[in-house]
C-alpha cells in the first residue's frame, strides 16, 4: 500500500497553486507529445494566407492592396495573420478541449476533482491556452515575413513594449473568449462555432485590412461597417498587433488596451459562470 | 459483523441533507442523516433515482445541497469544497479518465495535481500499477484498456493521494463479472488495509458481500440502515421458496400460506416466492400444497433471505423494476 501521501489539508491556497502547476504541467506534457502536430496546426493557416496573398497574388498581377503597392498589404496582413494565430489558439486550447472534455470523454469531471476552486480549473485552460498563443504567434511571425513574392515585404518594425504587453493581453481576452463559446455550445454542436462565430469574426475582425480604411462603407453617412466591427474583440487584436508589429496606423492604444481587458472581464465573468453552471449541480 | 477494531468515529456526517432539483422541485435526496465511520465500508443501496449518485454528488462537492450539511474527513464540504477534496478520491459512473496521457501518466499526474512531489509522484505511479496489474500497460495509451482494466486504473488513481474516504459510485456497473469480483477483491484489500470506502449500487449482491453497512434508500429517503446480516434478520424470514408451476398462481399463493411456517407470499411473472420463518420439512410440504391445488411444480427454489428481500419488504417492489 502507498500509504506515504499528502500531507493532509494544507491550506487551499497551498494547495490550488500546486494543483495548477500540475494542470499546466499537463497541458505542456500534452503539447510536447503531438509538437508536430501543434506546429502544422498553427502554421497551416498563416502560411496558406501569406502564400495565396502575398505570393500568388503578386505573381498573377492579381492586387489586393487597393491603389497602394502590395507591400502596403503585406505589412497589415502580417499583422492579421498574428492575431488571428492567437484567436484560433484561444478557441483550438480552450474551447475545442472544453466541448470534448464536458462531451465524449467526460475528463472534466475528474479535473473538477482536485483541491482547488473549481473556477481554476477553467481559468488554467484560459492561461495554457494563452500561453500556446504566444509561441503561436512567435513562430507565425517569421512565416507572414517570409513567404511572400519578390518586393511584396511587409515593413515589421517590432515595438517591444507594446508586444509584450499586448501578446499575453489579447491571449487571455482569446482565451476567454474560447471559455465562453466552449462552455456555451453544446458539446455535439461545437462544430457549428466555426460557422457562426470563427468566421465572421475572422472577416470582420480586421484581419485584411485597416480599421480606419472602412470609412468608405456607409449608408447616408453612416459608417455603418466601421461601427459595427467594434463589437468586434478580434478587431482590437488585430489592430494592436498592427501597433506591436508595424507602423501603420491603427486604432488608438488608449483605446485597444481598455477594451481588451474590458472584453477579458465580460468573457471570464460569463466563461466561469457557464463553467460552474454546466460542472456543478 | 461489525469489525469491532473499527472505531466509532464518524468519516461521514451528514445532518439533513437535501437536494431539491429544478423549479419543478424534484427532491432527489430528503433530509438524509447520516454517519459512516472510519475503516468502513459502507454502501447506499437503492433503485436507480433513489437519489445515491445525488447524496455521493453532495459529499463529493459536484452537486449544492439545497439545505442541510455533510462533513467529510471533519471539513464542511459545503462551506469549503475545495479543502474537502484534499481528502476525498472519487470513482465516477464514467471512464474520465485523460485520453491524452499515458496509464502512467495519468497516475503521476494526478499524484503532481495533488500536491505530491515529481519523485514521490513516479514512485507511488509505479507501485500503483503493480498493485493494480496494470504494469505491462504504463506506456499505453487509455484506449487500449478493457472496461475493467479502465476502471482499475480510476481506482487506484482516487486513492493516489491517500484520501479519506475514498468514493465508487456505482463501480462495477456494465462490468463483466469477472471484472466484477476483481474489483471487489480490490476494494476489499484497500479496506482491509484501512481504507474508508463508501459505494453507491443497485446491485445488492454487492452491498451484500461488499459492504459492513448498508443504508438501503428510495425516493430520497433512508429506509433502513445496518449490517446486511441485521437488516435480513429484520424481516424475520429464515427462507425463502419459490415455486414455479403452471396454474392459477394467485390460488397457489393462497395455498402455500397454509404451509406451516409461513409468513407471506408473493406473485411474480410465473413463480410464487413463500417466505417463511422456521419451518420443518419445508420443501415436502410446499410440494404437497402445491399438487394439491392440482398444479406440476416445474421448478422449486430454496434461498436465505437477502437484501432484495429486506428492500422488497420495505418498499413493496422490487430493486431492479
Amino acid at each position: 500500500m502507498t500509504s506515504t501521501a499528502t500531507p493532509t489539508h494544507r491550506s487551499t491556497w497551498q494547495a490550488s497553486r500546486t494543483a495548477l502547476w500540475a494542470l499546466l504541467l499537463r497541458d505542456v506534457t500534452v503539447v510536447r507529445k503531438d509538437f508536430k502536430t501543434f506546429i502544422l496546426r498553427t502554421l497551416i493557416q498563416p502560411f496558406l494566407l501569406c502564400f495565396v496573398f502575398l505570393y500568388v497574388f503578386p505573381k498573377i498581377g492579381q492586387s489586393v492592396g487597393g491603389s497602394k503597392a502590395e507591400s502596403g498589404f503585406a505589412t497589415v496582413l502580417v499583422a492579421g495573420v498574428v492575431g488571428i494565430t492567437i484567436m484560433f489558439q484561444g478557441l483550438q486550447s480552450v474551447a475545442l478541449q472544453m466541448a470534448q472534455e464536458f462531451g465524449f470523454t467526460r475528463e472534466i469531471e475528474d479535473r473538477v476533482q482536485a483541491p482547488c476552486p473549481i473556477w481554476l480549473v477553467a481559468l488554467e485552460k484560459i492561461i495554457s491556452g494563452t500561453v500556446q498563443g504566444m509561441f503561436s504567434a512567435a513562430i507565425v511571425l517569421p512565416i507572414a515575413a517570409l513567404v511572400h513574392a519578390r518586393g511584396v515585404e511587409a515593413a515589421i518594425h517590432i515595438h517591444w513594449l507594446i508586444l509584450l504587453t499586448l501578446l499575453p493581453l489579447a491571449g487571455l481576452a482569446m482565451g476567454a473568449l474560447g471559455l465562453v463559446i466552449g462552455t456555451s455550445f453544446e458539446p455535439r454542436n461545437i462544430g457549428l462555432m466555426f460557422g457562426f462565430i470563427v468566421l465572421p469574426i475572422t472577416f470582420l475582425g480586421g484581419t485584411y485590412y485597416q480599421w480606419d480604411r472602412l470609412a468608405p462603407v456607409q449608408v447616408g453617412g453612416w459608417h455603418w461597417l466601421q461601427t459595427v466591427v467594434l463589437l468586434n474583440p478580434l478587431l482590437y487584436v488585430n489592430e494592436g498587433m498592427r501597433a506591436a508589429f508595424t507602423n501603420v496606423p491603427h486604432i488608438h492604444l488608449y483605446v485597444i488596451y481598455p477594451v481588451l481587458v474590458a472584453f477579458l472581464g465580460v468573457f471570464l465573468a460569463l466563461g466561469l459562470r457557464n463553467f460552474s453552471k454546466r460542472v456543478l449541480s | 459483523m461489525i469489525d469491532t477494531a473499527r472505531s466509532t468515529d464518524p468519516v461521514i456526517v451528514t445532518r439533513d441533507l437535501t437536494k431539491v432539483y429544478g423549479d419543478a422541485g424534484f427532491t432527489a435526496v430528503d433530509h438524509l442523516n447520516l454517519e459512516v465511520q472510519r475503516g468502513e465500508i459502507f454502501g447506499l443501496l437503492g433503485p436507480n433515482g433513489a437519489g445515491k449518485t445525488t447524496t455521493a454528488g453532495m459529499l463529493t462537492t459536484r452537486v449544492i445541497p439545497t439545505s442541510g450539511s455533510a462533513i467529510v474527513a471533519g471539513v464542511d464540504v459545503v462551506k469549503y469544497p475545495a479543502r474537502a477534496k484534499q481528502s476525498i478520491g472519487v470513482v465516477s459512473q464514467v471512464n474520465t479518465l485523460d485520453r491524452a496521457l499515458t496509464v502512467y501518466e495519468n497516475l503521476y499526474f494526478h499524484g503532481r495535481l495533488f500536491g505530491i512531489g515529481a519523485t514521490e509522484s513516479r514512485a507511488i505511479a509505479t507501485s500503483l500499477l503493480e498493485q493494480f496489474q496494470l504494469s505491462r500497460w504504463a506506456k499505453a495509451s487509455v484506449y487500449a484498456l478493457s472496461g475493467g482494466m479502465a476502471q482499475r486504473l480510476m481506482v487506484a488513481r482516487a486513492i493516489f493521494h491517500n484520501p479519506e474516504v475514498l468514493f465508487l459510485d456505482e463501480p462495477t456497473a456494465g462490468l463483466d463479472p469477472q471484472s466484477r469480483i476483481a474489483l471487489w477483491e480490490i476494494m476489499e484489500e484497500l479496506n482491509a488495509k484501512g481504507q474508508t470506502i463508501l459505494l453507491t449500487t443497485h446491485y445488492m449482491e454487492e452491498a451484500d458481500q461488499l459492504c459492513d453497512r448498508v443504508a438501503i434508500m428510495d425516493h430520497g429517503t433512508l429506509l433502513a440502515l445496518d449490517t446486511p446480516e441485521n437488516l435480513k434478520s429484520s424481516t424475520g424470514i429464515d427462507t425463502i421458496v419459490t415455486v414455479k408451476a403452471n396454474g392459477d398462481l394467485q390460488e397457489l399463493a393462497q395455498a402455500l400460506m397454509g404451509v406451516a411456517g409461513a409468513t407471506s407470499t408473493r406473485v411474480t411473472d410465473k413463480a410464487v416466492e413463500l417466505q417463511v420463518s422456521g419451518g420443518e420439512r419445508l420443501l415436502a410440504r410446499v410440494i404437497e400444497a402445491t399438487e394439491q391445488q392440482g398444479l406440476h411444480v416445474q421448478d422449486i427454489n430454496v434461498a436465505e433471505p437477502s437484501l432484495e428481500t429486506v428492500f422488497i419488504r420495505l418498499t413493496g417492489k422490487e430493486l431492479r423494476d
